[in-house]
């Protein structure tokens, strides 16, 4: 059998989360979570089996049990760690795209995730539409401080017709461009339906 | 809340932000122009402070209604009026800053959530409660939301002593002796820099209006409060 330092199960979920924080999040890895939770029930048992032969007086167990205490709480806080750093990325997801996340990012996470992100969403949209007397204030919009009124743009994708805030009709073509308020069509940008051309 | 923002004159006016009112009512109103400028600090002050400071509701509602008015304004007025154009640039510069300020308290709140509520109990009563009702309603939610996930995922699967929130161990504190740039906006003096430590007394210093400086931003956190500084 092979000697394994404790806790480095756990360690190796974070060090997973870590490496991917500049790319797409890893899928929900149950797997060594479960593994983790394994580790501490037995290390857990393992202390009771000893804690009462310590109070009888045999003191030279007390170190193994600190040890693996310490290993518990170390296998603890790796764990809710990595957990918690999940949700962080998935909330970054919800204000860099929509309420509705891209499938391939759903798809890495598990259920419990998908419905924090559901309730995160509700939070958010009733505090949003708290904001002012009509309705509410879109906080995912105006990110960036405005430069310009007007943005200059090329259509990507056949998006139809657009209707304008001062009523003209536009048609959206693959590869047309226009000239629009920033303010309307930054929505599309971040859709990835405009490119926004910066001269 | 002082009622201290009386700005329906000027949001009764046609002509936009930029007029000058003449208010003889109470010399507490300010006018829209100096709330928005109310609003810019406070939102440098919640840009740059480590912690969440009180919230400034009076301003952001003044704000939005103002945004609101001036879009009414634009609806009625003659389609090729050169001034649509600026005042349509006005709306969006003031939403950025109201919606920049709410999304920086917003990230104070998801960040430090348990201690921002434990804090805000202590503040209900008085009259600069830390968070709006609002917020107050986002950062219940958002804690019970962030400890049923774990407690669901991980928590209840683990030994007894174990399995439960010590929010000693997971609350996460600002870190208040971060640095910060600040301008004096009123003279004071006996300002007390850095506390008194076993090798070094204390450091008081006089801020004269106009200075700026670089420090530690817990010795300064109650000017920033009073106003008597602005974090730059």
């Amino acid at each position: 059998t092979t000697v394994r330092m404790l806790a480095e199960k756990a360690l190796d979920l974070v060090r997973e989360l870590h490496r991917s924080l500049d790319g797409t999040m890893p899928p929900y890895n149950e797997d060594k979570i479960r593994q983790v939770l394994e580790e501490m029930q037995t290390l857990f048992d393992q202390n009771k089996d000893k804690a009462h032969f310590a109070a009888e007086g045999q003191t030279n167990l007390l170190s193994a049990i600190q040890l693996r205490h310490a290993a518990i709480r170390r296998n603890k806080r790796c764990l809710l760690a990595y957990l918690y750093n999940r949700l962080e990325q998935i909330k970054k997801m919800r204000w860099e795209f929509s309420s509705v996340l891209p499938s391939d990012i759903k798809y890495n996470m598990c259920e419990q995730e998908v419905q924090w992100f559901n309730k995160y969403n509700r939070l958010l949209a009733n505090y949003m539409r708290s904001l002012g007397e009509s309705g509410g204030l879109d906080l995912t919009q105006d990110m960036k401080p405005p430069k310009t009124l007007y943005v200059l743009v090329r259509c990507l994708v056949d998006h139809g017709e657009f209707e304008t805030q001062d009523g003209t009709t536009i048609l959206l073509k693959k590869n047309s461009q226009h000239y629009l308020m920033r303010a309307e069509c930054e929505h599309l940008i971040r859709q990835g339906i405009l490119e926004h051309i910066i001269q | 809340m002082g009622e201290e923002l009386n700005v329906s004159d000027i949001l009764q006016g046609g002509n936009g932000v930029n007029e000058e009112d003449d208010d003889d009512d109470d010399e507490e109103a300010m006018t829209a122009p100096e709330v928005l400028q109310k609003l810019e600090e406070a939102w440098m002050n919640e840009k740059f402070s480590p912690e969440l400071l009180p919230v400034k509701s009076n301003l952001v509602e003044c704000m939005l209604a103002q945004i609101n008015a001036m879009e009414t304004n634009i609806e009625n007025a003659k389609k090729a009026d050169l001034r649509i154009s600026i005042h349509r640039m006005e709306i969006d510069r003031i939403r950025f800053v109201v919606s920049s300020y709410l999304r920086h308290r917003l990230a104070k709140i998801e960040k430090f959530t348990s201690h921002v509520l434990q804090e805000e109990e202590k503040r209900r009563d008085t009259d600069a409660p830390l968070l709006s009702d609002a917020e107050l309603e986002f950062a219940k939610g958002y804690e019970a939301n962030l400890k049923s996930h774990l407690a669901s995922t991980a928590l209840r699967h683990m030994p007894t002593n174990a399995a439960t929130f010590n929010d000693k161990e997971m609350a996460v504190l600002p870190d208040l002796n971060s640095y910060v740039f600040l301008r004096v906006n009123e003279t004071t003096e006996n300002v007390l820099v850095e506390e008194a430590t076993v090798d070094v007394g204390e450091e008081i210093m006089d801020f004269e209006k106009g200075d700026q400086h670089i420090m530690m931003y817990k010795p300064i956190s109650s000017l920033v409060e009073s106003g008597a500084v602005s974090l730059i």
